[in-house]
């Protein structure tokens, strides 16, 4: 059984970014860049699967600029077993990733696509939900457990009242969330293995899909910062002022 | 794993040595294979440094670095040297200040990109890069010589023992080991003992250097100015000054050096940097400008008398884990990338002698006839002089150089940082002004920006050879000095709530791997080991 894992290139984690001074983005020069910590989630879940012996390989898939390479290399020290860079400089939103992906799906035929459940830079949390939409497969976002059977999977999702169980018949997409797993360290044996496993570098034009923007940013700005709070004297003028100063009664 | 050369460290040093040993290695047809590991978690993360270059050193390791993109933008069209009073200052004019600190034809850069982009150059040579990567452990073979090094344990437990995500080290093995850890680093004071090293060196000595990035207003900005000051905040037996480099982006890197030598242990070095930067004639550079990076780093400054015999069986020490900085120049990253040039110069053809695991003696033979032997012996009293009264020592260096030319008939020598401290009772406690959050800021809000961080459940990589002395000795006679010295605020005295039952918390997540600790602790009781591999701060542009 084929698993595929789609993993996105971001600023690290650990690194506090801050807005442009123009405020049109965020500020992404010389700054540290790694996988998004669900996608690597994702990753070890795809991994631990091959280990268990419920799937044979696991591809990994990244678009985006060349550098997506080294994103690619950590997934197959990982224990991804190939990789594919769709490589574009062009700026990439969830329903263009989506569709690149549905066209990657068509080609590889996997059983179960893994992907993060959101991405740390744009908080989008589409990808996933629009892919299986777009391919018409069952989709178990936020999944804090998952259990493989014959011709189904068992999804456990995080969900705001608690946890929700469902079952997905396979083909699937499922969204990691962060209590699936902690991914392992990658070891340098395993690094030095992965530079020889197989990448494929294709372009958007080679998969047919049109990727070109549907939204536009019109500005970033910082959020506002935080102001003194004031203790008040009893429920009326907390009412009073929620009424007034606060405005959301 | 085995190697031909294993390379400690991914600074200037380090990069520069597996640069010019792929480099060699091609001009004979030989392959020599490198392998080079890095603690921080990419190369350049733990990078920090003023920072204004002599490209000399990297003239010549690859002399169209120009063409080929290397980060140097900024030249320097301005120097400035001022001697700061508490609301004035006066300005040394340029044609009184020594060749050492003229730094015409020099860059204003990010030493940290600097190295990302060597880290590039090596790569593309064929070097094999492994970021996120500490050296734990050297390793002896059954003759002892040095037989490569240990990667950490990762996943090992506060208690001690392996979590579900432990992952054993590995060994790498070579015919030569070149360290270059950096300043005070921990595996070459391991070398130092075993190989008695420093037998004719005098001690290291060595400064703390607090640096802040900041991105300032258009009219604000001269990109290619330097400018350093001496005197205060500091007082006049504390060696120190500061600097303030405008580079491009309109961005300007800002900082204090302290020398560890300072003797009053409620000096914070941290807290003199911000009061530093509200002195009249440097807080206009930064009005309307914000704050977008912070970090600190101990860096060597004994020079000439302090270095250490450089090579041992097996390997030897490059950059400033042997201590290549010249202080009068306060520049490093150029002697750094020589020592790393004639590290390989001396390596490639041992083994193609069929040689290893021996002494290099070519090395240290390289060394003295080179440019950086002339140019550290010139600066060599330098440090001595400005290690008491600064002022008298500021002329006799003075005299030292524009009269000696730098060959002053006498060497002075140097005493080593911790044994300076007085007790706190012997001195005057300072009173530092509160941060404003604007231009002067708080300990935890500046690690913050320095982006570090470390697996809470692992086991503190600051360590105690006595777990009394916290207490029993620093506090009780210097009324724990690390709490103030500490640019990360990691040490901190806990109480309880009637201000009894003093003890040390190390809040060992925050730090910044500046070694300042195991540098000014007044027993070396505190000794600073790596951390599993890909942690710490994570600079960028610093």
């Amino acid at each position: 059984m084929k698993i595929l894992v789609a993993v996105k290139r971001v600023v690290d984690s650990n690194i506090k970014v801050r807005v442009k001074a123009d405020g049109s983005g965020m500020e992404t020069a010389n700054l540290k860049m790694a996988m998004n910590p669900f996608d690597e989630i994702a990753v070890e879940e795809a991994v631990r699967l091959k280990e268990a012996g419920s799937a044979t390989e696991v591809v990994a898939v990244s678009m985006g600029p060349g550098a997506c390479q080294e994103t690619l290399r950590s997934a197959m020290a990982m224990g991804a077993d190939r990789s594919i860079l769709v490589q574009t400089d062009a700026d990439l939103q969830p329903l263009a990733v989506a569709k690149l992906l549905a066209a990657i799906v068509k080609k590889e035929v996997p059983r179960v696509v893994f992907l993060g459940k959101q991405a740390i830079d744009d908080d989008s949390n589409q990808t996933g939900q629009m892919l299986a939409a777009l391919i018409d497969w069952p989709q178990g976002t936020f999944a804090s457990k998952v259990k493989l059977a014959d011709g189904n999977v068992e999804v456990t999702r995080e969900i705001d009242g608690g946890l929700e169980t469902v079952s997905l018949q396979l083909p699937a997409v499922i969204t990691a969330d962060l209590r699936l797993n902690t991914p392992r360290y990658v070891t340098l044996p395993n690094i030095m293995k992965a530079k020889k496993k197989p990448m494929e570098t294709l372009r958007p034009e080679d998969l047919g899909v049109d990727i070109a923007p549907r939204l536009k940013t019109l500005k970033v700005t910082d959020p506002p910062s935080r102001k003194a709070g004031a203790k008040v004297a009893d429920v009326k003028e907390l009412v009073a002022k929620l009424r007034s100063e606060a405005k959301v009664i | 794993m085995e190697f031909d050369v294993v390379v400690v460290g991914g600074g200037p040093a380090g990069l520069a040595a597996a640069i010019r040993v792929k480099q060699l290695a091609a001009e004979t047809g030989a392959d020599v294979s490198v392998c080079l590991i890095e603690k921080g978690s990419e190369i350049g993360a733990h990078i920090l440094s003023g920072a204004v270059m002599d490209p000399r050193g990297l003239n010549e390791l690859l002399p169209n670095w120009k063409a080929r993109g290397a980060p140097l933008n900024t030249p320097v069209t301005e120097d400035r040297f001022q001697f700061l009073t508490r609301r004035g200052s006066w300005r040394l004019p340029n044609s009184l200040l020594p060749a050492c600190f003229h730094n015409e034809g020099n860059y204003v850069i990010s030493l940290g990109n600097l190295c990302r982009w060597l880290g590039q150059q090596a790569e593309a040579l064929g070097v094999e890069v492994y970021a996120g990567f500490a050296g734990a452990e050297v390793l002896y073979d059954d003759k002892g010589a040095v037989k490569g090094v240990a990667t950490s344990d990762m996943g090992i437990g506060k208690d001690g023992k392996p979590t579900d995500a432990y992952q054993r080290g590995v060994e790498l093995h070579a015919k030569y080991t070149l360290f270059a850890e950096g300043c005070r680093g921990q595996l070459g004071l391991q070398l130092e003992a075993r190989f008695n090293l420093r037998e004719r060196a005098d001690p290291q000595v060595y400064g703390i250097g607090i640096k802040e990035l900041w991105e300032v207003k258009p009219e604000r900005h001269k990109p290619g100015l330097v400018v350093h000051t001496a005197g205060w905040p500091l007082s006049n037996d504390t060696y120190g000054g500061s600097f303030l480099y405008h580079m491009e982006n309109r961005q300007v890197a800002v900082g204090l050096v302290v020398g560890l030598g300072y003797k009053n242990p409620h000096l914070s070095p941290f807290e003199e940097f911000q009061r530093y930067k509200t002195h009249p004639s440097i807080r206009p550079f930064f009005e309307g400008g914000r704050r977008i990076g912070y970090g600190a780093r101990a860096i060597t400054a004994g020079g000439f008398q302090a270095l250490p015999k450089l090579v041992f069986p097996g390997g030897c020490m490059i950059g400033d884990d042997a201590g290549f900085l010249n202080g009068a120049r306060i520049k490093g990253s150029h002697t750094a990338i020589k020592s790393g040039m004639l590290a390989a110069e001396a390596l490639v053809p041992a083994l193609a002698k069929g040689r290893g695991r021996d002494e290099l003696e070519a090395y240290p033979a390289a060394y003295r006839t080179s440019w950086m032997h002339d140019e550290l012996y010139r600066a060599r009293n330098f440090k001595p002089w400005m290690s008491g009264n600064m002022l008298f020592g500021t002329l006799m260096f003075g005299v030292d150089q524009q009269v000696f030319r730098g060959r002053a008939p006498w060497t002075l020598h140097l005493k080593a940082d911790h044994t300076k401290l007085k007790k706190a009772s012997e001195c005057t406690p300072i009173d530092y002004p509160k941060p404003d959050g604007v231009l002067t800021f708080d300990r935890l809000s500046s690690v913050f920006l320095s982006n570090t961080h470390h697996e809470e459940n692992q086991p503190a990589h600051l360590t105690l050879k006595d777990s009394g002395v916290p207490i029993k000795i620093n506090l009780e006679l210097y009324d724990a000095p690390e709490t103030r010295y500490c640019p990360a605020g990691v040490y901190e005295i806990a109480r309880d709530p009637d201000g009894g039952n003093p003890r040390l918390q190390i809040n060992a997540a925050n730090c910044v791997h500046c070694k300042t600790c195991d540098i000014k602790d007044p027993t070396q009781n505190i000794v600073w080991v790596a951390p599993q591999g890909g942690e710490g701060p994570v600079y960028s542009g610093m």
